[in-house]
């Protein structure tokens, strides 16, 4: 018989991402919301310029939580047409590093494959994301998202039409 | 089916109709490649996207691998980027800074005139081998105007400036907004439409679609408060469509909410509203306040014929589309912003950018699956004829679609060998000079 130890803080942080990648897959988007303080952002740059700044350079999503909220209403809506009806998801989150970086904020970062199938099409969005993650009473919060696109152009799915 | 036939275009009538078979034909599409894009003058890039010497950009444009560069005399040129020697790509990085390309199949070096500078072993090679006759080749044709870069394949074409026929007031329309002239910000929309490209020409002045396509765009800003317009579909300002001449066309429409250049709306914030009024007073003293209204409190969706849209909107957009195949094309779309424009409302144009266009905003996804599903469509072939008719009656509103009759008569033209047509509708009753409000049906 084993005993059950303390989960280290990676193994903490692995579900806090587990969770919020079934929340994604499950397009429980408003719960997925909720996951980010109210100062939170979700920033997406461009396949050519992966260090993009979106206070000087295009990106192609920069959510502070007003965009992210109205994101998540259009993605609920019958009316976001490239996800209605629903595309098929699936998130494999490995690779995860977490730095502790000082008044209760974890620097994350992780290796992110989301395969997409849609009228007929499959094809995968690969890359890595970034957390800035603020520790509360229940767990995490996420103060920054910075998922980064590997691919070299949106050349399989035309659009970042889900959340990557 | 002859290609003559291919369109209906009855003026009288009011009949426009395009037969599918040209968005889905392999043999049009090679003659599309023929017919339009060897000859017509096509985009290449802004001359901001090579600021220093030295500076290279690597380009797809009109199926041919190319890249331009500024020299160190300061003068862009533009090269067809295949290796003299033997074909190999000399240019394998999309940008960067060089005074020396070296071609990495046999190390053949060249300068950024295109000089072929460096042979190695060139004594291997007999008395009558010159240098000089294997620079790098360039595009029989290569023009800019204002900036905009274009390239054209066909020697004996006409200049550029003749070329963008009224094209030419809009993009001073644009550039003009600067003080400084305008530059293409860092980062580019990449993206694929499993589509023919003529959709996106169409799509993308397509004033029609604004409401029923992106209800959420125009939900969420209405959330915000900046679409304070009151309008709904019954009632709604539009604009004008212009045919321009060898198929450019632009729509025209006053400001829906607030425009970065001069066009103060509460969005931008209370201290923004300054500096705008400063940048309106001087395009009014400068332009006049015709002219200084057109380019703040209009909006414009301009296409240059055949794939380059300008879209002066909430923010700019230059998108330039590669066809690839009858249903596929390449997308690229670029942000261009005044080069005096201090940091605060560079971060606001960046921000209306964001919101509606680009493929994570919230409106150009819809646009990808509104064109893949009028392609999917085009399967259906017993449904012959997409109908381009509205507006065709009366003077075309900005929700008309003279603008995409106006394309598709001189892709016609052309397909046929033509060089010239006549782009525009039959005369009807002028519309009021200025842009009329006018309740849409």
């Amino acid at each position: 018989m084993t005993t059950a130890s303390k989960p280290t803080l990676r193994e903490q942080v692995e579900d806090f991402l587990f969770r919020e990648a079934a929340l994604l897959d499950d397009w429980r988007l408003d719960e997925w919301v909720d996951l980010f303080t109210e100062d939170g952002r979700y920033v997406v740059p461009t396949t050519d310029l992966p260090d993009g700044d979106p206070k000087r350079d295009l990106v192609f999503i920069d959510d502070d939580i007003t965009r992210l909220r109205a994101r998540a209403v259009r993605l609920n809506s019958r009316h976001a047409h490239r996800e209605y009806p629903w595309s098929r998801t699936r998130r494999f989150v490995s690779n995860v590093r977490v730095q502790e970086s000082g008044n209760g904020e974890l620097a994350v970062s992780s290796n992110v494959l989301v395969y997409r199938f849609r009228a007929g099409e499959g094809a995968p969005y690969v890359g890595s994301i970034d957390y800035i993650l603020r520790r509360n009473d229940t767990g995490f919060q996420i103060k920054y998202r910075r998922a980064v696109l590997d691919l070299e152009s949106l050349s399989w799915h035309g659009a970042v039409s889900i959340i990557f | 089916m002859e290609i003559k036939d291919l369109i209906i275009d009855d003026r009288q009538k009011g009949i426009f109709r395009v037969h599918r078979s040209s968005m889905t034909s392999t043999d049009l599409f090679q003659r599309e490649q023929e017919q339009i894009f060897s000859r017509c003058w096509i985009y290449l890039g802004h001359e901001s996207e090579v600021e220093n010497p030295g500076d290279y950009r690597r380009r797809t444009v009109a199926g041919r691998p190319l890249f331009f560069a500024r020299g160190r005399d300061g003068q862009v040129r533009v090269f067809l980027n295949s290796c003299p020697h033997r074909g190999a790509l000399i240019c394998r990085r999309d940008e960067g800074n060089a005074d020396v390309l070296q071609c990495f199949y046999h190390a053949w070096s060249f300068n950024t005139n295109g000089e072929l500078i460096g042979v190695p072993d060139e004594e291997a090679y007999g008395p009558n081998f010159d240098r000089s006759e294997l620079g790098l080749k360039e595009p029989p044709r290569v023009e800019s105007y204002r900036g905009f870069h274009f390239v054209c394949f066909s020697p004996a074409a006409e200049d550029l400036v003749t070329y963008l026929a009224g094209a030419r007031e809009y993009l001073d329309l644009i550039v003009d907004q600067s003080e400084a002239g305008m530059r293409v910000v860092r980062g580019s929309n990449k993206y694929t439409m499993k589509a023919n490209w003529k959709l996106l020409v169409e799509n993308s002045l397509d004033g029609y679609h604004l409401v029923p396509t992106h209800q959420t765009y125009l939900d969420y800003i209405t959330s915000l408060g900046a679409d304070d317009s009151g309008q709904t579909v019954a009632n709604r300002i539009v604009g004008k469509a212009k045919a321009l001449g060898n198929g450019h066309c632009v729509i025209e429409s006053p400001v829906r909410s607030g425009r970065p250049i001069a066009h103060w709306h509460p969005l931008f914030g209370e201290e923004a509203k300054e500096p705008i009024a400063e940048v309106r007073q001087r395009l009014v003293d400068k332009f006049g306040e015709e002219r200084a209204f057109r380019m703040a409190d209009t909006s414009r969706n301009l296409i240059i014929y055949p794939n380059l849209v300008i879209n002066d909107i909430m923010a700019i957009t230059v998108r330039h589309f590669e066809p690839i195949a009858p249903d596929d094309m390449e997308v690229t779309a670029w942000h261009l912003v005044p080069r005096e424009e201090p940091a605060a409302m560079l971060e606001t144009r960046l921000d209306s950018f964001l919101t509606f266009l680009g493929p994570g905003g919230f409106a150009t996804p819809d646009d990808v699956e509104a064109l893949e599903s009028c392609q999917i469509g085009f399967r259906a072939t017993e449904t012959e004829w997409s109908d381009i008719s509205r507006g065709m009656l009366r003077p075309a509103r900005s929700t008309d679609e003279l603008q995409m009759r106006g394309f598709w008569r001189q892709w016609h033209a052309n397909m046929q060998g033509l060089s010239k047509t006549n782009v525009q509708d039959a005369p009807v009753e002028e519309m009021e000079p200025e842009l009329a409000l006018a309740t849409d049906d």
